[in-house]
Parts: C-alpha cells; sequence; structure tokens
C-alpha cells in the first residue's frame, strides 16, 4: 500500500482530520503527491499521491482526494520529523512544471516516519494544484520553525511541577513572588492582589491590538478555561453570595459552557476548497445540537451555533446555505431540507416522519385535545422542540390527512381530521367504533358545559 | 342532539374545523360535500329558497362553539364561517347543476333549489292533476297560498323558483301564462 511507513491520520465520519490537542489548522492544499527519492522499497513506501494536503502546527495531513467521504484515507508526517526544508527551486523549468519543495526526513531503522529517527531520507511534494504555494511554502517553514509541539512538552512537564508547587505552598503558608514570606489575611489578600494584577495585564496586553489579540487566543482560551472551573466550584463554598452574584455567575458560566471550534476552516486557510472543507466540518458540528434538539433544527439557529462556536472566523448566511447543499454529495449522516412553507431545517437522514406523527397522533388523541385542539405551543411542548418547528410538523401532519385546523379569535389551532369517517350520504349515522364517536362522547361530556 | 329550531343537526356541528375553510384538498372536498347536504337538508325543512351572504343565516354559525369564550364578541366570532368559506360552500352547490344559483354577479344572494327546477314542474304537474284544475286558471299567488296547495311543497313556495318553473312548463305547451288584472300578479291557464 502507498504510504505505509506514514502513521494513519484519524478522520471524522465526514472526512475531516481529527486534530490534536491544542493543533491548529494553517493551510490547505490540494492535488498534491509525495515522491520520495532514493532506493524503491523504502521510498514505495513512502510514496502518497492524488491527495489534499492539510498543513497544521504540527503536522502534514495528507487525505486522499475522493468525494465519497467513507473511502477517505489520510496518513500524515509529523512537523518534528522534518529535519530541513529546502528552497523551493526556481528554474525555468518550475515555471512551466508543478512547484516542487524538497523536505528531508527522519525515518526510524525500520523505514517508518515518525518516532525516533535514525536515518534520514529526502522526500519531493509536488504540487498539482492551483493554490498559492509560496504562502503555503512560508506557512510551512514558520510552522515547523515555532516547534509547538516541544513547547507542549515542556509546558506539560511545568505545569505538573508548578501544581505540586502551588499545593506545597498553599500547605504551608507560602511565599510572595519576591520571595517575602505572607502570612494570615495581608497574605491572601496580596496574593490575590498579584493574581488580579497579572490577569488584568494580559487582558490589557490582549486587547491592544487583534494581532496581539490572535497570539494570545490560547492564553485567552486557557484564562477562560480557569474561571469556568472555578465558577463551577464556587457555589459549593461560597454560601455567602447573594442572588445578584448568583446571577452573574450563571450568565458567566453560560458565556464559558459552549466551547467554541478550536480550528475553523477559513477561506485563507482552504483557498479553493473552502466550501468542500466547510461542509465536513459542518457535518460534525452539527451532531451534538441536532440530538439536543430531537433530530431537527432550525436553519437559522444552526447559522448562530455556528458561528458562535467559530468564535471571530465567521461565516456569511450564504456561505452556510453552500456548506449544507453540499452535503448531497458527501456521505454524512445529516441533510438539509425544506418545508413547504419556505422554513429551511438540517436533520438526521434517520429522522423519520412516521415517528414524529405517531406522537403527533397520541397527543391529539388525548381527551382535552380531542375537544380543544391543540396549538403549535401545546405541540411544542409535548414534543420538545421549538414552536415553528412544531407548527411545520403539524403542517405536515395536515397536508397527509392526519389533523385538520381550525383558525378562531382563540388562534390557530389543529385537531384530529374526522372528515374521513363521516358519512356524505348519511350525514348523522355515527359508527360506533372509530375516532368520530370518541369525539362525540369527549365533545358531549360535562365539561365542555361548565 | 343539538336542534336548529325544529331541525335535528348533525353531530359534526360541534367541530371547530367544521367551520374552518380546510386547505388539504381531500379534506376539503369531504367538507365541501358535508356543507352541501346540510345547507339542502336544512333549506328543505325550513322553505327556505335565498340565503344572503351578508345576512344571518343560522345554519353558518354555531352558538355552542362561540360560547366557550364570552369575551370574542368583535370581529370573527369562534364557530362562524367567514364570508369565504360561505362563498366556498355556495359556489360548489351552484356548480353541481340545478342545485343553486346566484341571483346576482357580486354573489350576494344564492338561490338554494332543495327540488330542481324539473322537479317542481313535475310537482306542478301532480298538483294539477290531483286537483283536477285542467283547463281552468289561477294567479301565481292562488297556487303557493291557495286552499288546494295547503300541505304540500308548493305551499310557500319562493316565487321565483315557482316562476322558473311555470316558465318551463309554458315552453313545453301545458300551460300559459298572462298578464293578470292586479298590476304584479300573473295568471296560468293549465291546459289538458
Amino acid at each position: 500500500m502507498a504510504g505505509a511507513a506514514l502513521p494513519t491520520a484519524e478522520l471524522t465520519t465526514s472526512g475531516r482530520p481529527i486534530l490534536l490537542p491544542n493543533e491548529i489548522e494553517c493551510s490547505l492544499l490540494s492535488n498534491v503527491e509525495l515522491e520520495p527519492e532514493g532506493s524503491p522499497p523504502l521510498s514505495s513506501s513512502i510514496h502518497l499521491r492524488s491527495s489534499f494536503l492539510i498543513l497544521t502546527t504540527h503536522r502534514l495531513i495528507f487525505v486522499s482526494d475522493s468525494s465519497a467521504a467513507a473511502a477517505n484515507t489520510a496518513s500524515y508526517v509529523p512537523l518534528a520529523s522534518v529535519t530541513h526544508i529546502f528552497l523551493l527551486k526556481k528554474s525555468i523549468k518550475s515555471m512551466f512544471g508543478s512547484p516542487r519543495l524538497k523536505v528531508q526526513l527522519s525515518v526510524g531503522s525500520d523505514g517508518r516516519v515518525g518516532g525516533m529517527g535514525t536515518r534520514s531520507i529526502v522526500a519531493t511534494l509536488v504540487m498539482r494544484g492551483k493554490d498559492d504555494v509560496e504562502a503555503f511554502v512560508d506557512k510551512f517553514r514558520q510552522n515547523w520553525g515555532a516547534r509547538v509541539w516541544e513547547r507542549e512538552k515542556e509546558s506539560e512537564s511545568a505545569s505538573s511541577g508548578s501544581s505540586l508547587v502551588v499545593e506545597s505552598s498553599a500547605s504551608s503558608s507560602g511565599f510572595d513572588s519576591r520571595g517575602m514570606r505572607v502570612v494570615g489575611v495581608a497574605g491572601i489578600l496580596r496574593r490575590e492582589q498579584e493574581m488580579w494584577e497579572s490577569t488584568d495585564k494580559s487582558l490589557q496586553d490582549a486587547f491592544q491590538d487583534l494581532n496581539a489579540l490572535m497570539s494570545k487566543a490560547k492564553e485567552m482560551v486557557m484564562l477562560a478555561e480557569k474561571m469556568r472551573l472555578k465558577l463551577l466550584s464556587g457555589p459549593s463554598q461560597a454560601g455567602s453570595s447573594n442572588d445578584e452574584e448568583l446571577g452573574s455567575k450563571e450568565e458567566m458560566q453560560d458565556w464559558l459552557l459552549s466551547v467554541g471550534i478550536v480550528s475553523p476552516v477559513t477561506k485563507e486557510s482552504a483557498g479553493a476548497l473552502y466550501h468542500q472543507q466547510l461542509s465536513r466540518q459542518l457535518a460534525d458540528f452539527v451532531k451534538i445540537p441536532l440530538e439536543r434538539s430531537g433530530g431537527m433544527i432550525n436553519l437559522i439557529d444552526m447559522y448562530c451555533l455556528f458561528n458562535r462556536a467559530r468564535g471571530t472566523e465567521l461565516i456569511s448566511p450564504e456561505d452556510l446555505l453552500r456548506a449544507c447543499s453540499l452535503w448531497e454529495k458527501f456521505d454524512v449522516p445529516v441533510m438539509l431540507r425544506k418545508f413547504d412553507s419556505g422554513v429551511m431545517i438540517i436533520q438526521n437522514k434517520s429522522h423519520s416522519d412516521e415517528e414524529v406523527f405517531a406522537r403527533i397522533k397520541l397527543l391529539i388523541t388525548r381527551p382535552d385535545a380531542l375537544q380543544m385542539g391543540v396549538s403549535a405551543g401545546d405541540a411544542a411542548m409535548t414534543l420538545g422542540i421549538a414552536p415553528a418547528m412544531a407548527k411545520e410538523h403539524l403542517l405536515t401532519a395536515e397536508s397527509r390527512g392526519l389533523l385538520c385546523r381550525d383558525i378562531s379569535p382563540d388562534g390557530f389551532r389543529f385537531y384530529i381530521n374526522l372528515f374521513p369517517e363521516i358519512r356524505t350520504d348519511d350525514i348523522y349515522l355515527v359508527k360506533d367504533q372509530g375516532i368520530y364517536a370518541t369525539w362525540i362522547k369527549c365533545a358531549s361530556s360535562p365539561s365542555r358545559l361548565q | 342532539m343539538q336542534t336548529l329550531g325544529n331541525f335535528k343537526l348533525p353531530p359534526f356541528f360541534n367541530y371547530p374545523p367544521y367551520f374552518t375553510l380546510q386547505p388539504v384538498r381531500d379534506t376539503r372536498e369531504k367538507q365541501v360535500q358535508l356543507w352541501k347536504e346540510l345547507i339542502l337538508d336544512y333549506c328543505k325543512t325550513q322553505k327556505i329558497s335565498v340565503i344572503g351572504l351578508e345576512e344571518e343565516f343560522p345554519l353558518f354559525s354555531n352558538p355552542a362553539i362561540e360560547s366557550k369564550d364570552l369575551f370574542i364578541n368583535l370581529c370573527i366570532s369562534a364557530g362562524s364561517l367567514t364570508h369565504e368559506a360561505r362563498e366556498a360552500f355556495l359556489a360548489a352547490l351552484v356548480s353541481e347543476a340545478g342545485r343553486a344559483e346566484w341571483l346576482d354577479k357580486g354573489h350576494r344572494k344564492c338561490l338554494i333549489l332543495w327540488h330542481r327546477i324539473q322537479d317542481w314542474a313535475d310537482i306542478l304537474l301532480n298538483f294539477v292533476k290531483d286537483n283536477g284544475l285542467e283547463d281552468s286558471v289561477m294567479t301565481v299567488e292562488e297556487i303557493r297560498s291557495g286552499p288546494e296547495s295547503r300541505g304540500t311543497d308548493l305551499q310557500g313556495v319562493d316565487r321565483i323558483i315557482l316562476m322558473r318553473a311555470l316558465k318551463l312548463l309554458e315552453h313545453k305547451g301545458k300551460l300559459a301564462i298572462f298578464k293578470g288584472t292586479s298590476a304584479d300578479d300573473e295568471g296560468i291557464k293549465f291546459s289538458r
């Protein structure tokens, strides 16, 4: 198999790579080939063709370029294994041919990429797509130089160490940053003050300009996470907090609860493949909100949720619509549906109207509903969905002949459809069995007269 | 069982959707059918021949449904047909040949023919035969309110309907219509 020597990258069901913690997607190239030099047994196992390439802060991910998501396979080269990036060749030949970029990779003694390298091979990235290659190479070099993965390891070990320090300092009344021993209420106050100042400083730094904010983004996320944890553990220890405080805490929690998409697909990173990639990412994202809202969600609600999660990289409604309509081409478990009224929703492919109709029927044949009908609001409460959606369901059920409507000053109400049971040749005839007879019993019951 | 005067109402008269024009085709067809039956039935027992769309018509509203909320008496009231619905049901009767006719272009008055004109003509002929009125002369008013017609469908029949039936029979040569002595009454001479 081609590329067997490369580790396999995990993909979501819609064919987007699953990123590592803190990994951020930076750029995307279509139609890239990985062509190693050197002896055949090794090179053939690394050779990869016709795939698109995703550059992240940690890896080069090669995803085989097929439209069916199920057939997608992916492998990656960790940037840590890249030992050298050669200069992009600028010759007359390269002006006409596809741009080629040579990289040196360290390979283990078994010929596998990743892990401890003992040997090194040179491989060429042949970029046949019509993307901005120079920008990609710049970004590649930048990411490789940044060595984010190394810093992570350091911070991991550092954080485990520092937590030990904090614990010990907490137990032995602690020292402040200048090495002065602080004790009692004054010490606690000073520590609080110091913490407050450092938080304040990072906030100020962050808001100096947008670039600074972006570079501070990670710190901000960590700060937000910390605040969230503190808020979650807060109520148990703070018994004296008043209602107002509690309210603002809840509000704060709401803000922080929705943890956004770490690496949103942007026009900048995905280029020509933007809508395709956006579509796949959206398919992954909608799963949880869909489950929560009973298998169906309004497109407008989805737009809000999706953009909320994306933070600053907002998309336009048109982009969302295009991304949704691309689902038909991929093998994803969700679909876009348009109701007769023009309302558009996203629903699971497994979602069936029959199930909803069965529940509506149950609701509509209850004695009080037989008598008074149900409104969209009543149905929304029982079915646990939004009123607008409930109305769509009721209208669909009506068009199938399950319900019929009554418009009165009480509003728009739906009743079980009795018309098919009434005989036109004898309008007084009531069959003993059936919903018509049940309805008459309910309608003439004393509760109506009171 | 609910009644309207001496008219027995069917159970579905208390069914609120019966009073709202249904948008779904199959449901609406059935609803229109039921309304047609009920209107004809009611008009026949109550001897009503003309329904004015802008006038009160007892069949077109159900106080039992209305009364579920006492505060509603303003514009549209519950359990009563809108103008659009009334017109739709009557138009359905009109489109069924010989069951009803609009009396004006604005569709404000509708003539309900619970007997078709042809049936009215047959009733008239039977009436003439039963009473031995061949070769005799009667006024139109006499047919409607005279002692001979008492207890028959002809008693109090709408003048417009009666004139239509008479004209049909004149066309067939069964009788002759001529101007009577009084200005607003015509004389009828039945032939043998």
